[in-house]
């Protein structure tokens, strides 16, 4: 549907990454802006990556957190376990390189595992089951002590800077972009738009279903990793249910089908939780009310609940912003 | 003219219900062959076991000398059977050119690293195909159409282009189930011109359902009535027209 | 190690199956007639219980404990269970009836996500777990070398009464018979007459008071209530509705004792088994017999 316009798109991606080192080196952007704005970029990756099986492929996952937190614990416990031999491993980008990537891989192949049986489901069925594995990925998790278990894996180098996280997500944003332009992504639309006519023209419908699962699944493990590499901890909770249903959050209310929608949205509703907790808390100093962080997730659920009444289709619906790709012109 | 569909002894039950009942009949390749019957006689059920998606009770599927019972759907169509459907099923959201584009996929010779990096070899492959469904649409007389969003186009254009995404699979073999239905005169004899091109010029083996009895006797060669999942009559037009069995299943007992 | 199932596992896991099965049958009825996944179901539950607890609090002076007090707070949970659901069907599911199936499926996760966290930020409740009070007081039975609590048998008992009577509801009323009616052909239902929203409306009071009531007996049984804990119950008296067949009543009640009696068992022999358990008992049944147990297999027409 269009062509990517990827010379414009990098034009605009490094303009941006220079505005804001420039921001960040003049002080107007402190160190606080930018950990919000690297938690952004992580959760384009991870909303992106979702949207590729929710939105593109038209398939329900439920436990896509539970991919990414294959990937934080994989990709943790490599620059752990290294960091215990050698102390010079903290400096050693290529190595945190590796461990994200193979963290991915992990990721992806626990995706196909996952994605074969579940694929065959449908609708509701297909929904319960991967909630089920997300959740199964999660006690696992809890339960093996070596990587920490109930209190997490702690210790995790910080090798997630701005710009490395900032060059995954643009890598992360081109390649699934130029995927759903390619002939695979138009299959796998199709697969969104009629199963069965897709599968009377010729099209593996199992095959592509699981494809965006896998793709989907190995970008979330990447997400997972710079996500634990930032923090310097992957812990059980951040991976559970509930981290997968805020990620639908975001998902739809950038638009089921829209990478621009989920970029933005990915930004809109960091900086929107954050500004949240700062209102809540200065409400709660003001008022002398007790404003917990809970009403945060309160006024998110609401939020939920009332895009899904009032505008299903999100911010962007399925169109993309012309910065990202043009339509098709006749010749 | 050798059998380019051979069904051999194909029935079909739904839990104790029989759908289809001992069917064997060929369809000879370059004919444009009908089938007719009552509605719930058995026909939809009948293109959807030569196309994979039910697998027949008993029997045998045989198309071009290959045994194509119990394969997958789309494996089925990569040999070369298409089909439209009694409800159009168009891929909505995406334009008249990706509908189109779709059904040139598993052609596709650009690999899944090619799409993620936009290699010199993938856009070979998808100018190819891009230049192939232009000119598909072209000569359906769509072209005009070929950017639009597809579910935003009149109905007789829709039905035609589930049509033209059929022939872009290039089979051999098409399956058209009730492609005149709510068509008005006009759009009913451009059909069935247009079926009569698929079969001269695309060189395609029509097999089709209707209701229209038009269409059945203006351009079917063979036909073959069927009811409650039985075989009536089978042959040429005008005897199957003049046959007393048929009239029955039709108008009823007396009313020949 | 000894067997794990004696006497007094079964008649836990029978306990522990009956809230279950509370929980399950509000689950199964609602899919049934609107084919809605229902995620805020188990949050019902929790408002049940958190119902139950305010009304003893508040109450308590003035009732003077004991079974008519528990009765009264039975009913009460009930109620609170089954109006929470009432509102939520008619404030966020209805709008959405004739809508794609997944935005219901996602409205439901924003209302479950309102429920748990508006629970936990007023400051009044809170998120921190409190201690459920004994409405009657706790005697143990010895049944051999078991152990009885009589909390356990009053689940049980207190459960089959309400199951019978959605059963009678069910098969000897005129609602009971349009609930039927709706859940097998929407349409025809209302060709017939049937206020179908009505029917709808019923059902989600039903299906949220047994929720409700459920949220009681686990509060006097397994005495701490969090904002949280109808999650985990939810989600597995969910499976348990699945393992017995979606939208199938007796299925429900059945996996909800199968859920119930596994988890128990499993909890006696390995405590990570016990907490995998339920997800186990998924993902064999979605392999294997999608449908459920007492489910039909549903056909596509092409």
């Amino acid at each position: 549907m269009g062509s990517f316009r990827l010379p414009r798109f990098t034009i605009a991606a490094v303009i941006f990454y220079l505005v804001i080192q420039g921001l960040s080196l003049i002080g107007v952007l402190n160190g606080y802006y930018i950990i919000i704005i690297n938690q952004s970029l992580i959760f384009v990756i991870l909303t992106v990556s979702l949207n590729l099986i929710n939105g593109i492929t038209g398939q329900f996952s439920l436990g896509h957190m539970g991919f990414a937190a294959v990937g934080a614990y994989v990709s943790g416990t490599i620059t752990t376990i290294l960091l215990k031999l050698s102390p010079d491993v903290a400096s050693n980008y290529p190595i945190f390189l590796v461990a994200i990537l193979v963290g991915g891989v992990f990721a992806a192949v626990v995706g196909l595992v996952i994605g074969f049986p579940s694929l065959r489901l449908k609708g509701d069925y297909l929904a319960i089951m991967t909630l089920g594995f997300g959740e199964i990925i999660r006690i696992i998790l809890n339960n093996i002590d070596y990587v920490g278990g109930p209190r997490g894996l702690l210790g995790i180098p910080k090798f997630s800077t701005f710009p490395i996280i900032y060059l995954f997500t643009f890598v992360t944003i081109v390649i699934i972009r130029n995927l759903i332009q390619s002939s695979h992504g138009r299959a796998m639309l199709a697969v969104r738009e009629n199963e069965l006519a897709a599968e009377l023209v010729g099209v593996d419908t199992t095959r592509y279903k699981v494809l965006g699962f896998v793709i989907g699944a190995f970008f979330s493990g990447i997400g997972g990793g710079l996500l634990a590499h930032l923090l310097q901890i992957a812990h059980p909770t951040q991976y559970g249910f509930y981290a997968s249903a805020l990620l639908l959050v975001y998902v739809y209310a950038g638009g089921m089908g829209s990478i621009t929608g989920s970029i933005i949205s990915a930004f809109a509703l960091t900086f929107l939780s954050q500004a949240l907790l700062l209102g809540l808390d200065s409400l709660s100093s003001m008022t002398g009310l007790p404003f917990g962080s809970e009403w945060r997730m309160v006024i998110y659920a609401v939020l939920l609940i009332l895009i899904m009444l009032y505008r299903t289709e999100g911010l962007m619906g399925m169109k993309e912003a012309k910065l990202l790709i043009i339509e098709e012109e006749k010749k | 003219m050798s059998a380019l569909l051979s069904i051999q002894g194909m029935s079909h039950y739904f839990g104790g219900l029989k759908a289809v009942s001992n069917f064997n009949f060929d369809v000879p390749e370059g004919v444009i062959y009908g089938l007719i019957g009552p509605n719930g006689s058995g026909k939809t059920t009948t293109f959807n076991l030569v196309t994979g998606i039910y697998t027949p009770t008993e029997g045998k599927v045989i198309f071009d000398g290959q045994d194509i019972t119990g394969m997958k759907s789309y494996k089925i169509v990569q040999l070369g059977v298409a089909r439209t459907f009694q409800n159009l099923r168009i891929f909505g959201n995406l334009s008249v050119l990706d509908n189109i584009r779709i059904a040139r996929h598993f052609k596709y010779e650009g690999g899944l690293f090619g799409s993620f990096f936009r290699t010199p070899g993938a856009l070979r492959e998808e100018k190819k195909i891009r230049q192939e469904a232009l000119d598909l649409l072209e000569v359906m007389h769509l072209q005009n159409r070929a950017f639009e969003v597809a579910k935003n186009l009149p109905y007789g254009e829709l039905r035609r282009l589930e049509i033209a995404r059929a022939l872009a699979t290039k089979p051999k073999l098409i399956l058209l189930d009730e492609p005149a239905a709510g068509m008005n005169p006009t759009e009913v004899s451009d059909l069935m011109n247009l079926i009569r091109r698929v079969r001269d010029e695309f060189k395609v083996t029509v097999f089709l359902i209707e209701h229209h009895m038009k269409v059945v006797m203006g351009i079917c060669e063979r036909i073959k009535v069927i009811d409650f999942g039985e075989t009536i009559a089978e042959g040429l037009p005008e005897a199957v027209g003049k046959d007393p069995k048929v009239l029955e299943a039709y108008l009823g007992k007396g009313g020949a | 190690m000894g067997s794990i199932f004696n006497t007094q596992q079964i008649i836990n896991g029978l306990g522990l199956g009956s809230i279950y099965a509370l929980i399950a049958l509000g689950y199964t009825m609602v899919y049934g007639i609107v084919r809605l996944i229902n995620f805020a179901h188990g949050d019902f539950y929790m408002v049940g219980a958190y119902a139950a607890y305010g009304v003893f609090y508040l109450f308590n002076a003035f009732l003077g404990g004991g079974a008519p007090t528990a009765f009264l707070v039975l009913i009460l949970a009930m109620a609170a269970g089954g109006a929470i659901a009432t509102l939520a069907n008619q404030i966020a599911y209805k709008p959405l009836r004739y809508k794609p199936k997944l935005s219901s499926l996602v409205t439901a996760l924003g209302v479950s996500m309102f429920l748990e966290y508006f629970f936990s930020a007023l400051p009044v409740i809170g998120a921190s777990p409190r201690g459920f009070p004994d409405l009657l007081p706790k005697v143990i039975y010895k049944l051999g070398s078991a152990e009885i609590s009589n909390y356990v048998i009053i689940d049980i008992a207190v459960a089959a009464v309400l199951m019978t009577g959605l059963t009678l509801l069910i098969q000897r009323t005129k609602l009971g018979r349009a609930m039927r009616a709706v859940s097998q052909d929407k349409d025809a239902s209302k060709l017939m007459g049937i206020d179908v929203e009505n029917i709808i409306s019923w059902t989600f009071l039903i299906g949220g008071a047994f929720a409700g009531a459920a949220g009681l007996l686990a509060g006097m049984t397994y005495p701490r209530i969090d904002p949280y804990m109808g999650i985990l119950p939810g989600l597995k008296a969910f499976i348990a509705a699945v393992l017995g067949g979606i939208g199938n009543v007796p299925g429900a009640m059945l996996g909800a004792y199968i859920m119930g009696l596994a988890e128990t068992f499993a909890n006696a022999w390995n405590s990570l088994l016990g907490a995998g358990i339920a997800f186990i008992i998924l993902i064999i049944v979605l392999l294997v017999r999608p449908t459920g147990i007492l489910g039909e297999k549903l056909a596509d027409k092409i």
